[in-house]
């Protein structure tokens, strides 16, 4: 019945005001990038939600894997010299 | 299988400690399953939810009413979107789900197979059937599914507008001359029971009800969500001065809840199963928007093969 589309996956990154990062809010199918931020602009900003799109192809992100999370993200664990509060600073001398 | 066991208890502590599971993390294959059936059938309510109320669009009685009943199908198109994505997230193809709304494979919520024959009844969907979706889609954005909840929060903030905006078509229409106070009443006989069954069979007709609300898919089981939705819409009703079809219905002090009749689920399971008023037009009506659009997708398709033509020549140029 209906024909298979070639169309990509887009990830869709939008800007809410100038001044903040582009966040990502969904993805989308679209045949090219020009078309993908088209329909963005249809699917992820009918309420001003946004100033500037990014359109990124899904297959071009590489992404960390969850079973990897562990030996990524623990040993910032147990550096908490990396924090302020690990320095001991007299209350005289005033915020630092 | 031991391994296997150990997995599913991990991840049934990890939902029961109130964390998110994300696409690429291990899940149970039923938690995948389950998810994608009822994410893409969520999707399909969506999309054929915009044919009772694009029946309207051009007969709108005003200009205000016109934009936006507009705004909201255009609204239920970006929902269906969103919750294609979130299925599509979990594996699901999005042409297959396309084809299993066009074949008649999937399902889609029976309320959208009434017909709307009067104005008064776009006011009764925006009201009653919006109103009980957002009961379930408030639910949902705390299911244990990240990209799900994602997508509830988004429509959660939008559907807000679709109710009212019911509401006052039917505020405005009980408040007008008899005629058109006796075509809200009427909207609101036919649209009321079906709303209701909106929320699902009763809890213990409910089979796979019991391990959603393990798994933190669902958090609340559809009788609580029914009546939570019967005693917000009574006094609403009652602004109105409109009743709702329902001899049985009064307020129980004890139980602090409003009492009703019995729902025939015989014509719940009737409409399921085909043999709804508009069963056939709804899912003709989807092949033949499908159908005409073929040629746009076409289009689409060799527009953007000739710019990446375009675009190669230009680089090897320069």
């Amino acid at each position: 019945m209906s024909s298979k589309d070639n169309w990509k996956i887009w990830e869709i990154f939008i800007r809410s005001r100038n001044g903040l990062s582009h966040k990502h809010v969904g993805s989308l199918h679209a045949p090219d990038a020009e078309m993908a931020i088209k329909n963005a602009r249809d699917v992820y900003t009918r309420r001003s939600e946004g100033v500037s799109i990014w359109v990124v192809p899904s297959e071009a992100i590489t992404a960390s894997s969850p079973d990897e999370a562990e030996p990524l993200f623990t040993p910032s664990d147990d550096k908490v010299y990396r924090h302020p509060t690990f320095y001991e600073i007299p209350d005289e001398v005033g915020h630092m | 299988m031991t391994k296997e066991m150990n997995l599913e208890e991990r991840f049934q502590a990890y939902v029961d400690g109130e964390n998110k599971v994300e696409p690429k993390d291990w899940m149970p294959e039923k938690y995948r399953k389950t998810l994608i059936r009822q994410i893409s059938q969520h999707a399909h309510s969506e999309v054929v939810g915009m044919l009772p109320e694009a029946n309207w669009i051009t007969r709108a009685p005003s200009l205000r009413r016109k934009v936006a009943l507009l705004a909201k199908v255009q609204d239920e198109a970006g929902h269906g979107l969103y919750l294609y994505s979130a299925a599509e997230t979990l594996g699901a193809d999005r042409m297959d789900m396309v084809d299993d709304l066009l074949t008649g494979k999937a399902k889609y919520s029976s309320i959208f197979n009434y017909p709307t024959p009067t104005w008064a009844d776009i006011g009764a969907i925006g009201w009653l059937v919006d109103g009980a979706a957002i009961a379930n889609q408030v639910m949902l954005c705390r299911t244990s599914y990240g990209p799900y909840s994602r997508a509830m929060v988004r429509i959660c903030k939008e559907e807000s507008f679709h109710q009212r905006q019911g509401y006052e078509i039917l505020m405005t229409l009980a408040q007008g001359t008899p005629e058109q106070k006796q075509m809200a009443q009427d909207a609101l006989n036919r649209w009321w029971w079906p709303s209701l069954m909106m929320f699902g069979p009763t809890d213990d007709n409910s089979p796979n009800s019991a391990q959603s609300m393990k798994w933190k898919i669902k958090r609340k089981s559809n009788d609580e969500l029914r009546q939570e939705f019967i005693d917000k819409t009574i006094p609403q009703a009652e602004y109105l001065g409109l009743s709702v079809p329902d001899p049985d219905l009064k307020w129980n002090e004890e139980r602090g809840h409003y009492d009703f009749g019995t729902i025939d689920w015989e014509e719940f399971y009737q409409v399921i199963k085909g043999n709804g008023k508009c069963n056939k037009q709804r899912l003709r009506a989807r092949q033949e928007a499908h159908a005409k659009g073929e040629w746009v997708r076409e289009a689409a398709n060799a527009y953007a093969e000739k710019q990446a033509v375009r675009k190669a020549k230009e680089g090897s140029a320069a």
